[in-house]
């Protein structure tokens, strides 16, 4: 075979479970280029914000990701907080620790389980996500939710931990650290894993970078990146972790850091509830709904380590109740350059692991379309766009060239 | 025979319907048991049927790029392949009701048939899935035929006859002489992983890579007659490993006389089948899929080499202490 085929991995493909694009030509099983476009699901959750006060804002970030709910509402709640100058009681940083922690558990569960299905190890996939139950059940009976927790308020959280509940979590924690060490023992073992893990999807420690990679993608290179360190937020200066790293830079560096971040999520989980004082869930006296008209004009950069990497929130006040801008950066945005990197040499088959490797947060990364292509640069980028307003009629124009929108008032 | 015997044989038993129902019960208790294994409740009894039917009242959408013809009858040439193949392996009694001396390279070469079907049905299907899963399932096929043919050789080897049913009566009679071909067992059951395309060698219809390939297409009647077609290919090279391997009905044979002894003989041939099925089930449950160049490898770096040891060790046994048949 010396012919080329372009096999077109999405929007629609088994192997995503949320649209993204990869146009890979095919030369028999190696791919010789890759294309990438993003952004099939553009929700517009940035521009709603801004038509909501602070309190609301708090929900509808929260759904930006299904996965990561508690991340995106605590870097908000922590840039708001910065904003009010509200400091948050000690009970209440330990119980967002908490959450955080359970939340990293379980979408570090739900990525081996989705990574064990896309090399074929389906056995894997529903352990691990039965492992995963036992974190939702433990959130449930924190928080009442399985998914959108709703712990976080401006200065505090809402709801307090019991000691029947602790109990319960720290029963539970401890069944899944122990079955993150078998995990950690055994995965690597497998010698089909190894086979299809090991060398798969290189990324060097100067490439991570160079090309920015956050969260486990780059400690899985020898990064030894992690927010929870380098800029404490909640509970974290005061609790006890190493940044996980290994050097290996593939795809079994990334699976072994989050093997290794299972452990020491659970871990941290059982120092938080083991060492959380009492005290107040809040910061401050007045009632919630009245907290977003003391905010002051101003901004602020909030960074969170969500599961999947550094999360950034952009909050700008005017002074009024709603923000005057919202920017949400995800950390799967910074992540994508490294596969696009990764796909260019590899097998076709590797390409759906290479993909999930970084564990994509696809729709939650849907701010504005991106197009990347295997030489690394963003294709498509107009020339002469400087700001939002250039953008605004770049994209008007683009409509009216395509002509298949349909214009305004034709309904 | 009479021509009314005949269209007995091929439609009821030991033909279409038999192992058509046989080869249900196996997908049964295949993913009944993947399931068990996987921590899962698993399908009902009657799933397989359910699921066949569905399909069959389905639509089958034929592709404008595709070519028609092949595209069509390529799922009735692999099925017919492998329910033919059924016919020479003896499943009531120790001799099958067609036979005759060379019928093991009839079986082999009819067991290749599926493989053909998906490789013409998918390349012609128009569809890049398609294309690619079709190259791997032809690059596989080179990988696990030869090691597969070799594996089936030794007790041909051994007895000293090329006829399926001949080679069971042979090692049926010298049971002792069986663990001495273990290691061509074991090859000829990996060889069926990959004939089947099932985990870990199941590169050509990886469905997270290639959206199942071959089989991207296929909807309706044709895709439900590709599926039975594996199910199917599933219970026969069962059947198969059995006679050649497992002694087939024996010991339960010789326990009775006539029909009573050929009855018990059945028996022992459907555990023994199920046995081997469930092993293969095992094996998919606890690996990860291998790429195509990685199942190639392992064939021919592996399983080619421990084919040529057993032949080897056949001839070796046959020198030393004579051979027994």
């Amino acid at each position: 075979m010396t012919d080329e085929t372009i096999v077109p991995i999405g929007p629609q493909h088994p192997a995503l479970k949320e649209p993204a694009n990869f146009m890979l030509t095919v030369k028999g099983e190696e791919i010789v280029d890759a294309d990438l476009t993003l952004s099939y699901n553009h929700r517009g959750i940035e521009r709603a914000a801004e038509d909501r006060d602070y309190l609301q804002d708090i929900y509808l970030l929260e759904r930006v990701c299904g996965i990561c709910s508690h991340s995106h509402s605590s870097a908000f709640v922590q840039g708001v907080e910065e904003l009010a100058g509200i400091e948050v009681p000690a009970r209440a940083r330990y119980i967002r620790t908490l959450v955080g922690e359970l939340e990293r558990l379980h979408s570090h569960l739900l990525w081996l389980g989705v990574g064990g299905h896309e090399m074929g190890f389906d056995t894997l996939w529903h352990y691990a996500w039965r492992d995963r139950e036992l974190v939702l059940d433990s959130l449930e009976e924190l928080s009442g939710n399985r998914v959108n927790y709703a712990i976080n308020t401006i200065g505090g959280v809402r709801e307090d931990l019991s000691d029947e509940q602790a109990e319960l979590i720290l029963e539970n924690v401890a069944q899944v650290r122990e079955r993150a060490e078998y995990y950690r023992d055994v995965v690597p073992e497998e010698e089909t894993v190894r086979l299809r893990a090991e060398g798969v999807g290189p990324l060097s420690k100067a490439d991570a970078e160079k090309q920015c990679a956050v969260g486990p993608t780059a400690r899985a290179s020898g990064v030894a990146t992690d927010v929870r360190k380098e800029d404490p937020y909640a509970a974290y200066d005061e609790l006890d972790f190493e940044i996980v790293v290994d050097d290996r830079g593939d795809l079994l560096g990334r699976i072994l850091v989050r093997l290794d971040e299972l452990i020491q999520a659970a871990d941290l989980c059982t120092q938080a509830i083991e060492n959380m004082p009492e005290g107040d869930l809040r910061g401050v006296e007045r009632p919630s709904h009245t907290l977003s008209n003391m905010i002051e004009e101003g901004e602020v950069v909030s960074r969170y380590e969500a599961p999947r990497g550094e999360l950034i929130h952009y909050i700008r006040s005017d002074g009024s109740p709603n923000p005057a801008r919202v920017k949400v950066r995800a950390p799967t945005l910074a992540n994508w350059p490294s596969v696009v990197q990764g796909l260019k040499n590899s097998y076709l088959a590797d390409a759906p692991m290479i993909v999930a490797g970084i564990d994509p947060c696809i729709s939650c990364t849907a701010r504005i379309g991106v197009e990347m292509n295997a030489v690394g640069g963003v294709s498509g980028a107009p020339e002469g766009i400087e700001n939002l307003d250039d953008l605004s009629d770049y994209a008007k124009e683009w409509y009216a060239r395509r002509g298949d929108q349909p214009k305004r008032g034709d309904a | 025979m009479s021509v009314a015997a005949n269209v007995f044989y091929l439609l009821i038993f030991p033909g279409a319907l038999f192992i058509v129902t046989f080869a249900f019960a196996a997908q049964y208790v295949d993913r009944k048991l993947y399931a068990k294994l996987q921590n899962r409740v698993g399908p009902p009894p009657i799933q397989p049927v359910a699921d066949f039917l569905k399909l069959l009242s389905k639509q089958s959408v034929v592709p404008d790029n595709a070519r028609r013809e092949i595209f069509a009858w390529a799922p009735l040439f692999g099925l017919a392949g492998v329910l033919t193949a059924a016919l020479y392996l003896p499943i009531w009694g120790d001799e099958a009701v067609f036979a005759f001396q060379g019928d093991l390279v009839v079986v082999l070469f009819l067991l290749a048939l599926p493989s053909f079907a998906l490789f013409f049905g998918g390349w012609y299907s128009g569809n890049p899935f398609s294309r690619v899963g079709t190259l791997r399932t032809l690059t596989q096929l080179f990988g696990y035929e030869v090691p597969f043919f070799l594996a089936c050789l030794a007790p041909a080897l051994a007895t000293g006859t090329w006829e399926t049913s001949a080679i069971l009566q042979e090692l049926g009679t010298e049971p002792w002489y069986l663990p001495l071909l273990v290691i061509a067992f074991v090859v000829s059951l990996l060889s069926l992983l990959a004939k089947l395309e099932r985990v870990p060698f199941d590169a050509p219809e990886a469905e997270t890579e290639l959206a199942s390939g071959t089989l991207a297409e296929y909807s309706g009647r044709k895709l439900a007659l590709l599926k039975l077609t594996k199910d199917v290919e599933l219970v026969v090279g069962a059947l198969l490993v059995v006679t050649l391997f497992l002694g087939g009905p024996y010991p339960l044979h010789g326990l009775a006389d006539g029909i009573a002894g050929d009855a018990l003989g059945f028996v022992a041939v459907l555990i023994k089948a199920l046995v081997v099925i469930m092993l293969l089930t095992v094996v998919r449950s606890v690996v990860a899929r291998l790429r195509i160049e990685q199942t190639f490898a392992v064939f021919y770096r592996w399983l080619v080499g421990a084919a040529i040891a057993q032949a080897a060790l056949v001839l070796a046994v046959a020198a030393v202490v004579g051979n027994p048949f």
